[in-house]
């Protein structure tokens, strides 16, 4: 047998393509795309987008502080807490610190809690339910995040221990919260963002704050909600936050 | 598919690897940034908001 020459290798490279093996090729490039999909959805785009978030949040945070250095501060000395006027949907309005999801753990805050243009925005993450009360405001200033997928937002929620501290900065100054209770319900219970929770039409005498997110990760069959109550307001920036103003990227 | 695929690359071996990377990373990103959004648009409500 002699080795065959370069014309015979063309001549055998070029026989022609059989349809089993297209369809065997398409069928493990369609499982190779499956496994890339579940490798973006449960880490890469996890990443990324926490990224973006958190620093889009950096940025929205010296915003509302220089905001903050024009307004005059007399409106807090006198002990009262200002409250914002609900601001116009997907308005950025505030940026949410919690020093226990991370030591660069920050996110925008805004107006609604639309999916696409709020919860899985690149530069937000969080949402504020339209109709519920504004930070430092006497009811329930209720806000939303995912739990896994689209940057993590609040995957660390259940790790919250009582009285950690949760720092909402507005343009007005910085409220503090601290953690109170968890509550386990279904998706369709909207009790939890009411003025005072699970009492409907009740008038509110606490300033709290009500966080939802999905339970358990990556499923979305129940919500976990995380409620906090108001501490104190401050027009400067709390001495604890600075580290997690300048900290950045993950 | 695949075989046709190289064979259809022009250039000397190196140029087509070069190629080949490159249209992998073209449908990598693809992927990345418009194919696995959409598709996860699909797959149902992942929110963490309570409603109706």
């Amino acid at each position: 047998m002699t080795p065959p020459t370069p014309a015979q290798k063309r001549r055998s490279a070029r026989r022609p393509v059989r349809p089993l093996s297209v369809v065997g090729e398409l069928l493990v490039t369609s499982g190779l795309i499956v496994l890339l999909f579940l490798g973006w959805q449960t880490g890469l785009n996890n990443v990324v987008v926490a990224n973006q978030q958190a620093g889009a949040a950096a940025q929205q945070s010296q915003r509302l502080s220089k905001q903050a250095a024009k307004k005059a501060p007399a409106a807090a000395s006198a002990g009262n807490v200002p409250v914002l006027a609900e601001p116009a949907d997907y308005e950025a309005f505030a940026v949410i610190y919690v020093p226990r999801l991370g030591a660069d753990w920050k996110r925008t805050i805004r107006q609604t809690v639309d999916t696409t243009k709020v919860l899985n925005s690149y530069d937000a993450g969080v949402g504020h339910y339209k109709g519920t009360q504004m930070p430092g405001q006497i009811g329930n200033f209720a806000v939303a995040g995912h739990d896994s997928g689209w940057g993590n937002t609040f995957i660390d929620v259940s790790k919250l221990r009582l009285g950690d501290k949760i720092y909402v900065q507005t343009a007005d100054g910085w409220y503090t919260y601290a953690f109170r209770n968890f509550q386990f319900v279904q998706p369709d219970q909207t009790g939890v963002i009411d003025a005072v929770p699970m009492a409907s039409g009740a008038i509110p005498a606490e300033r709290l704050m009500t966080i939802t997110t999905c339970n358990p990760p990556f499923h979305a069959g129940e919500r976990l909600i995380a409620y906090n109550t108001f501490s104190s307001f401050s027009a400067e920036t709390p001495a604890e936050i600075v580290p997690h103003i300048t900290a950045n990227g993950a | 598919m695949y075989a046709t695929l190289w064979r259809l690359l022009p250039g000397p071996l190196f140029v087509r690897i070069l190629l080949l990377l490159a249209l992998i990373a073209g449908v990598l990103a693809t992927l990345a940034l418009w194919v696995f959004p959409f598709v996860d648009s699909l797959l149902g409500p992942q929110e963490g908001t309570v409603g109706p």
